[in-house]
């Protein structure tokens, strides 16, 4: 039960889906806000299906968070439109909000309370029936039945974070909203964190997840990547890292003076036709547009470093993808 | 009202009741608060002082001067701690502070005063604090009047009648005896409610906010009016404590006379409460921080406690402080405590302060809801 809102849009129209028919419980298109005249999410869309969970990259200050907002009803667009859960985004937020889970960048339960004050409280916001039994399930479900009358406030950043995943997903929501919630959490939690993730996907709760890391990005079914407010790419992985157009080189061996390939990360990205050169451990990541202009531009190395053609990884891609960005908002504001 | 609506009002009643209890700090400084000026403006403060030290310096030994010198010693106004003979004595006492008052019967007083020829009572009075020599100069010439009118008698007795010192009778209604408490203590009333209920919630949200938890609170289904519904309830449980502590207090420590009807100050105390909640919602709507919020509720608590007829009184003031008090709710609540306390008002007589109240109380609700957003920028 979700309160005294009527579950389907006033409209009833028939939902939106993708292009493989699928229901679309996200879809928004040309989202903007502006704060101050700045314009901090530029035209975003953004159509994720039921039971997909999404990964949300950019670098910092992108508009991740903004984003997130508008759809969970926190902030109203300055100007685009869409639906959350078939329901206005303008107009129909309160109910929005009766179905989204949404967990804050910053841990936003209180501190002042126990574990298992926090958890009744949102139950009873929710008007959830079975209220002990369900603030005990999901106590039992996150170990800290012993722990329930410790303060909120008193626990470590792992265990806060676990909590608040707790909370929001209390009132079963039909979609998850969670904002860098593994950020300085250790990755045998962040493990499990997934784990239940990919739980309650398959449980068919949408989720649409930012992180700034790589390996979490390998674990969304589709990735999202946003920077300065502009969406620049969608997809699979397999779909972003192809579409991005990006070929890579991988030298690997020792230059005669016995040091490794990462030694030359500066000098060959400084050759032409080649986008970025990073090094990894001794080894050499060497990406560009042009597989050809790639070769040509190792060539003075190729006698002692081995250079094999090698995918992009996907921070190649979103470090590419972010220097055009920043190239393209040079261009504009002139 | 939904039944859904309530139980999420409910639920911010449950929580905000256990944060409450879990900050003792606050809770006890809520308790003590209103003991705590209720022992200094009930007992430490009084603008009526009595024992003021006095001089008396006597030129003159007649039977007249005796009796004026004894009578001003029986007023409990003063302490008369010196009696100079050499002139210029008592002044120089004045001047070092030791004396308050010096009174300089000259000399051929009583020769005078019987010829008919009106001599001179010289009374100098250290008036750096106007409040403290007020009444006691007051007193001085009832003390006067009295002595002689026990003196001037038979033949002397016309005499008498032209010494009466008209201009400096005391005379003060609804409080005869001028016992400070019986004015202060309705008034205490007041301030220590506009202190917690305002500086409370101005705090509480801005406190959502600042650490956070506001951002989840808007994220659930809970309406900005049901968060403030939520928040005002155990505040206002908080008021009615203090209320409690203050009305015994007023009743068995200061015996302070209860004229009017008990209801009748409940309703307008609890009109009052919720105004100044409304107020406190509406401050923390502007405020960035609870460090603003907190400055916010003191320029309003400042005035309130000058202004309003608490501290001072009000027809004192010029005309521009009386409007500005006039725009303030506390001024309109310690007319009403007053008045009903004091001077036994009834429903009539406390309606139209109430009314002004009541219309304060649309104003801030209706622009703390407005202001109140459901987002969070
Ligand atoms: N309420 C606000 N008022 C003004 N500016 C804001 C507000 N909220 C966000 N911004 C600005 O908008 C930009 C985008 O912020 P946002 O929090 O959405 O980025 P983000 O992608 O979540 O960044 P991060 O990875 O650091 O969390 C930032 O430059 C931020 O300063
Ligand atoms: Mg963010």
């Amino acid at each position: 039960m979700v309160g005294d809102l009527p579950l389907h849009p006033p409209s009833g129209g028939p939902p939106p889906r993708d292009k493989l028919g699928e229901e679309l419980v996200i879809d928004v298109r040309g989202l903007t806000k502006r704060f101050g005249g700045r314009t901090v999410v530029d035209a975003v869309d953004l159509g994720v299906a039921r039971g997909r969970i999404c990964g949300f990259l950019g670098p910092n200050g992108s508009g991740k968070t903004t984003t997130l907002r508008m759809i969970c009803g926190l902030l109203i667009p300055d100007a685009g439109e869409g639906t959350v859960l078939g329901q206005d985004l303008r107009t129909r937020r309160s109910a929005i909000k009766a179905r989204v889970g949404y967990m804050t960048q910053k841990f936003g339960l209180f501190s002042d309370l126990t574990i298992a004050e926090n958890l009744e409280f949102f139950a009873r916001v929710h008007g959830l029936d079975r209220r002990g039994e369900r603030v005990a399930e999901a106590l039992e479900k996150l170990g800290l039945t012993s722990r329930s009358d410790q303060l909120a406030g008193k626990l470590s950043g792992g265990w806060k974070q676990r909590l608040a995943l707790a909370a929001c997903v209390l009132h079963d929501p039909e979609i998850l909203l969670l904002d860098e919630p593994t950020a300085g959490v250790d990755p045998q939690a962040r493990r499990e964190f997934w784990e239940q993730i990919h739980d309650l996907a398959a449980g068919g709760m949408t989720v649409l997840v930012s992180t700034h890391y790589m390996d979490e990005a390998e674990r969304c079914h589709e990735i999202a990547y946003i920077a300065y407010g502009r969406m620049l790419a969608r997809g699979s992985i397999a779909e972003v890292v192809a579409g991005s157009g990006l070929k890579a080189l991988l030298g690997e061996g020792h230059l005669p003076d016995g040091t490794g390939a990462d030694r030359l990360a500066k000098a060959i990205e400084a050759r032409p036709g080649v986008a970025m050169a990073a090094p990894f451990g001794t080894a050499l990541h060497v990406c560009g547009p042009d597989m050809a202009a790639l070769h040509e531009a190792v060539a003075p190395w190729a006698e002692t470093i081995s250079f094999r053609e090698a995918s992009p990884s996907l921070e190649d891609v979103f470090i590419h993808l972010m220097r055009g960005a920043e190239d393209n908002s040079v261009v504009v504001s002139q | 009202m939904s039944a859904t609506a309530l139980q999420r009002i409910g639920a911010m009643v449950f929580k905000e009741v256990r944060q409450m209890l879990r900050d003792r700090g606050t809770v006890g400084m809520m308790l003590v608060m209103p003991l705590m000026q209720l022992m200094i403006f009930g007992y430490a403060i009084n603008n009526d002082p009595r024992g003021l030290p006095m001089a008396i310096e006597r030129g003159d030994n007649s039977v007249f001067a005796r009796s004026i010198d004894a009578a001003l010693r029986n007023t409990t106004y003063f302490k008369v701690t010196e009696l100079v003979e050499s002139p210029g004595a008592g002044e120089a006492m004045l001047q070092r502070g030791e004396v308050q008052f010096v009174v300089t019967i000259p000399p051929d007083f009583g020769r005078d005063l019987v010829r008919g020829t009106r001599p001179q009572l010289l009374v100098t009075a250290d008036a750096t604090d106007p409040a403290a020599t007020g009444n006691a100069l007051g007193a001085i010439g009832d003390a006067v009047a009295t002595a002689l009118g026990h003196d001037l008698i038979g033949p002397l007795a016309a005499r008498g009648q032209s010494q009466g010192p008209v201009d400096l009778v005391i005379h003060r209604s609804y409080n005869p005896e001028g016992i400070t408490s019986h004015n202060v203590v309705p008034g205490l009333l007041a301030i220590v409610l506009s202190m917690t209920m305002v500086m409370l919630t101005a705090l509480s949200v801005t406190r959502e906010v600042e650490q956070g938890t506001m951002e989840n609170l808007l994220a659930t289904p809970l309406r900005p009016f049901e968060v403030m519904v939520g928040k005002i309830v155990p505040y206002l449980g908080i008021g009615v404590v203090q209320l409690s502590v203050i009305l015994l207090a007023a009743r068995f420590l200061f015996q302070v006379p209860f004229a009017g009807p008990l209801p009748l100050l409940l309703g307008a105390t609890l009109l009052f409460m919720v105004t100044s909640l409304g107020l406190g919602f509406t401050l923390s709507t502007l405020a960035q921080s609870q460090l603003q919020a907190m400055q916010m509720s003191f320029f309003y608590i400042l005035p309130s406690v000058l202004l309003s007829g608490f501290a001072f009184p009000f027809r004192g003031m010029p005309g521009w402080a009386q409007t500005l008090a006039e725009v303030l709710p506390t001024t309109h609540f310690i007319r009403l405590v007053r008045g009903i306390m004091l001077k036994g008002w009834g429903l009539v007589d406390a309606l139209p302060e109430m009314g002004v109240l009541a219309g304060m109380l649309a104003l801030l609700g209706f622009v703390a809801v407005r202001r109140y957003q459901d987002t969070v920028a």
